[in-house]
């Protein structure tokens, strides 16, 4: 049985695609099988930036509504044979999702795939909830700014209380992945340090992905950075964090480009 | 309706039965009027001159003293109540049992709560203290009929005495709340002196004022 793992945030441009399909390439690139799905009903990004906009027929939509079956809608990626991507639809809205058409399809990919990522859209409505109701896991993008911090602390909330595993009465396991962080802005004091976020919000750090161009050139080119520049900083932050969703310990580090200068080892922990 | 009380000699025996009766409804005779029907007593009874003070002890409410004379050596002591007048009798009546009023349980004087408060959550608790473990988030609200008590940092709002108890505090090892309010009095951020942000903190209402103290 696949692992559901539910990329979130609460706050939009936070980058919950880019982590979505950084993430689930990083995981295939280690040999395990991934589908990344689009939640972002009506505002669909995955595609693009997964390079795969071109090949889509039927999306999440025309299966969770029986239209087409899960096979005709996966898309598999053309440079790793074991990543899968289930598009959004951009013609419709997130009320064309319902809950059991979801459940469905999840079960579905549970028994086909390792690992189901799914990208929620921003908010904290219909479409943030599907997206996070039937996770396992949860990685909460925050950038290091007070207001994206207090709304990944408000999707904390909800990720214990909303979801099944928390009606049911278990934990869901959250991990938090600090992106867009500037080791020398955050000296300077211009946004918060890595251990100011891990207070407020106390779940565990599994990745800080430094600022770098390379994501953005990553995302134009429709590749995740994993696959497009596997040496650069971001790649290898995502790359130590998908280890670290498989369960290994790693120490953490902010990986620079410049190296040397802020190379520097922390070791951080999350209460 | 007022009630109306018969002691029968030996009082002795008649005040044991009253305790008893007492014991087992203790609600019964608060704040209930009591006529005090002494035609079954004799001047001479034992104990006869300690029964309207015994009476009073119990809290019992006399608004009438019938068929006793103040002439009577023995009511000397008695404090005689203000007259009373146009009663019209109903009868006997049972005395209903109340079963005995649990003890408190311990485990709901207070509520603890293990994990961080999240931005958007509340916690509400108006039969005691609340105790959070963790932080209270910007945007989280905690509310305590008692005390709220913060082992992490207060970044959201909290509220003691929420019915109306002046008695309520709030503490917190960390003040940053967004507002603070006990028994309806309340600060907002921006009147939190700057001195006490950051620090371990309690707050207090006096009159009709909050007060921060220094916890450290």
């Amino acid at each position: 049985m696949g692992k559901v793992l539910v990329v979130t945030s609460g706050k939009g441009g936070v980058g919950k695609t880019t982590s979505t399909a950084s993430l689930g390439a990083a995981l295939a690139q280690n040999n395990q099988t991934v589908v990344v799905v689009d939640f972002d009903v009506g505002l669909r990004n995955l595609d693009l930036v997964m390079g795969a906009e071109r090949r889509v027929v039927f999306d999440l939509i025309n299966v969770v509504q029986g239209d087409a079956k899960l096979a005709q809608a996966l898309i598999r990626d053309k440079r790793i044979e074991t990543l899968s991507i289930l598009p959004a639809s951009q013609t419709r809205d997130k009320d064309a999702l319902t809950a059991d058409g979801v459940a469905r399809v999840i079960e579905e990919l549970r028994e086909k795939f390792d690992w189901i990522v799914c990208d929620s859209p921003a908010g904290i409505e219909r479409g943030a909830q599907l997206a996070m109701y039937h996770a396992d896991e949860a990685v909460v993008v925050t950038n290091p700014e007070v207001s994206s911090v207090r709304d990944s602390d408000r999707i904390i909330g909800l990720l214990d209380s909303t979801t099944a595993k928390a009606k049911a009465g278990e934990k869901i396991a959250k991990h938090l992945l600090l992106t867009r962080y500037d080791p020398v802005r955050a000296a300077r004091g211009e946004m918060l340090r890595v251990e100011d976020v891990l207070e407020i919000l106390s779940i565990p750090l599994i990745g800080i992905i430094p600022e770098s161009e390379e994501v953005l050139r990553a995302s134009n080119l429709g590749s995740p950075v994993t696959l497009n520049a596997p040496e650069s900083a971001p790649a290898r932050a995502y790359f130590d964090a998908a280890r670290r969703l498989r369960g290994e310990t790693l120490d953490m580090s902010v990986p620079s480009d410049r190296k040397g200068l802020f190379a520097k080892l922390f070791n951080w922990r999350a209460a | 309706m007022a009630l109306v009380l018969s002691p029968e000699p030996p009082l002795t025996d008649w005040m044991a039965a009253l305790d008893l009766q007492i014991a087992k409804s203790a609600a019964f005779f608060a704040a209930k009027p009591v006529i005090l029907e002494c035609g079954l007593l004799g001047p001479d009874d034992a104990g006869l001159d300690a029964l309207v003070p015994a009476l009073l002890e119990r809290g019992i409410r006399l608004v009438e003293i019938e068929g006793a004379d103040p002439d009577w050596p023995a009511t000397e002591g008695w404090t005689w109540p203000q007259g009373y007048s146009g009663g019209r009798a109903i009868g006997a009546i049972e005395i209903p049992e109340e079963a005995p009023a649990p003890p408190p349980d311990p485990s709901r004087a207070s509520l603890v709560i293990d994990e961080p408060v999240r931005s958007g959550q509340t916690v509400s608790f108006p039969d005691g203290d609340v105790v959070v473990m963790g932080s209270v988030a910007s945007g989280a609200e905690v509310s305590a009929g008692g005390s709220v008590h913060i082992y992490g940092t207060l970044r959201g709002r909290a509220f003691a005495g929420a019915g109306g108890n002046a008695a309520g505090r709030i503490l917190c090892s960390r003040l940053n709340a967004e507002l603070v309010a006990i028994g309806g009095v309340y600060m907002t951020a921006e009147d939190i002196p700057a001195s006490h942000l950051g620090r371990a903190v309690q707050v207090r209402l006096d009159g009709e004022r909050l007060v921060l103290l220094p916890l450290d």
